[in-house]
């Protein structure tokens, strides 16, 4: 194909220029290829970069709207919210992994009472559901901060050593990060209505199990209810509503079997689960084991309670992407609880005695949703 | 309850405006001795290539200047329709409304337009249209 283009139009004065253009574009090609590439690279990393601080952006401005709307402070929170964006929490250390989990745990607990501290600085006026709620915005927004300043660093590296690896693995993951930062942004508008979330699913099973009997506090953010269900005793319990936690169930099923001596017939777990591509959001499946996200603090100690007195763990997962996960709850969501209440009954019956005890706990953020 | 963040202004880069320039040039250049082959050297043949190499020219320059329009910085920050179902438990009386702040699912709302009790919210939901996914 070359040797017939650079025979082309004869000797015609502009068929030469054009023969001389193709030949140094060529070359330039040949040699300067890999850096046009990687120009090309910088320029759609620098476009999503672009969006990524509109998006951080927006959730600031939201989280400092929502404050001064609800929290009525006498002094501009702009400079708090600024402070809080920059937040950081330094993970323990590792190299001797043995008594970890308490350590987290106690970092956790130390950060949640300064979040909750600030948020109460912040908007004093706020009641303890919309100080939840606030504390939910905040993170999101300095989730989205901590992407954007992330894809920052990786794209002004880049430019600097003018590498095209440090440039290329960031431009790869691109889209996948993308995807979760626009899931944040919903996540953000989310919490500052105080809408339910599709992480809610399983605080939803919970609810709906528990509502209109009575409740009581049994760890922190967690409430249960003693409900009768195919006969069985039933514990159920979930996050505290309508404010936005998760709370610490891991303690609440600890303390469950502790009060009934380890005499529980089985745990049954209800969550929202990440859906593979294909599956449809809303879908239930059951498994066994501790079904629940986070740290790992929680689910570490349900592991250890159900061990000590070898108590089977039933998992229920409601299947949903991380877009969903964080946005105002989809129909299909919704409607997949009455689903998995219809499949923790089945699975009680099949696998637990008239009488017995069993513990039902509804995992997952429980923001929008009473009890 | 729709509302929409204005996003930024995008601007098409000088690089990018200087390559679809080069292409341009080269294009017509193409199709300037693709006609100039016929008229004075009746030579069909190159003055197909020539033609070619123009309308591929012009087909790139189409497609990149198309990209560079569909890709504006546009982020989807429509706050999706949430709707709030009200019910009344004693005569099942069904009140469907758009999400207000302070609605949570189980909360005992306003009393029955029809049998005065206590109505209360049960349910809380987006609907997703397929084609938005």
């Amino acid at each position: 194909m070359i040797p017939q283009l650079s025979q082309l139009g004869g000797d015609n004065a502009l068929t030469w220029v054009f023969q001389i253009i193709f030949y140094v574009i060529f070359v330039a090609f040949i040699f300067y290829g890999q850096r046009i590439q990687m120009y090309i690279m910088i320029r759609e990393v620098e476009g999503s970069l672009a969006r990524l601080k509109f998006m951080r952006d927006e959730g600031r401005k939201l989280a400092i709207e929502t404050i001064k709307e609800i929290g009525k402070p006498q002094e501009d929170p702009t400079e708090r919210v600024d402070r809080f964006l920059e937040y950081i929490a330094v993970l323990p250390e590792s190299m001797d992994p043995s008594g970890i989990v308490w350590k987290l745990e106690h970092l956790l607990d130390v950060q949640d009472f300064r979040f909750k501290d600030d948020i109460k600085l912040m908007a004093p006026q706020a009641d303890e559901t919309q100080r939840n709620n606030l504390e939910n915005v905040l993170v999101w927004a300095v989730d989205l901060n901590i992407i954007y300043k992330i894809i920052r660093h990786f794209y002004l590296l880049g430019k600097k050593t003018l590498s095209l690896y440090v440039i290329m693995q960031v431009q790869m993951v691109l889209p996948l990060i993308m995807r979760e930062a626009e899931a944040f942004v919903s996540a953000v508008k989310a919490c500052t209505m105080g809408q339910p979330m599709g992480d809610g699913a399983g605080a939803l099973v919970a609810a709906k199990l528990m509502h209109g009997h009575k409740t009581r506090k049994i760890a922190k953010d967690i409430v249960a209810a003693t409900v009768p269900l195919e006969g069985r005793i039933a514990h159920v319990l979930k996050s505290e509503g309508p404010g936005g936690t998760v709370g610490k169930p891991g303690d609440g099923i600890s303390q469950i079997i502790k009060e009934n001596k380890g005499k529980i017939a089985t745990v049954v777990m209800i969550d929202a689960a990440q859906k593979l591509e294909g599956e449809k959001p809303g879908d239930v499946a059951e498994g066994v084991g501790a079904a629940i996200g986070g740290p790992g603090v929680d689910q570490f100690k349900i592991e250890e309670s159900v061990l000590k007195y070898k108590i089977p763990v039933n998992a229920v997962i409601i299947k949903e992407d991380i877009g969903d996960a964080v946005s105002p709850m989809r129909k299909e969501i919704f409607d997949a609880a009455d689903t998995a209440i219809q499949r923790i009954k089945r699975l009680i019956l099949e696998r637990t005695k008239e009488g017995d005890a069993v513990i039902i706990a509804g995992i997952g953020n429980t923001i929008g949703i009473g009890q | 309850m729709t509302e929409k963040a204005e996003p930024p202004a995008r601007n098409i880069s000088s690089f990018l405006l200087v390559i679809i320039l080069i292409i341009l040039v080269l294009s017509l250049g193409a199709l300037y001795l693709a006609v100039d082959a016929v008229i004075r050297e009746n030579d069909v043949v190159n003055a197909g290539y020539f033609m070619l190499i123009g309308f591929i020219g012009l087909s790139l320059l189409a497609y990149m200047l198309l990209q560079a329009k569909r890709k504006p910085l546009r982020v989807p920050f429509e706050m999706p329709q949430v709707i709030t179902t009200i019910l009344c438990q004693k005569c099942g009386f069904k009140n469907v409304r758009d999400f207000q702040r302070g609605d949570y699912i189980f909360k005992e709302t306003e009393p029955c337009p029809k049998c005065n009790e206590k109505m209360m919210i049960t349910s809380i939901y987006r609907e997703v249209k397929e084609k938005e996914k």
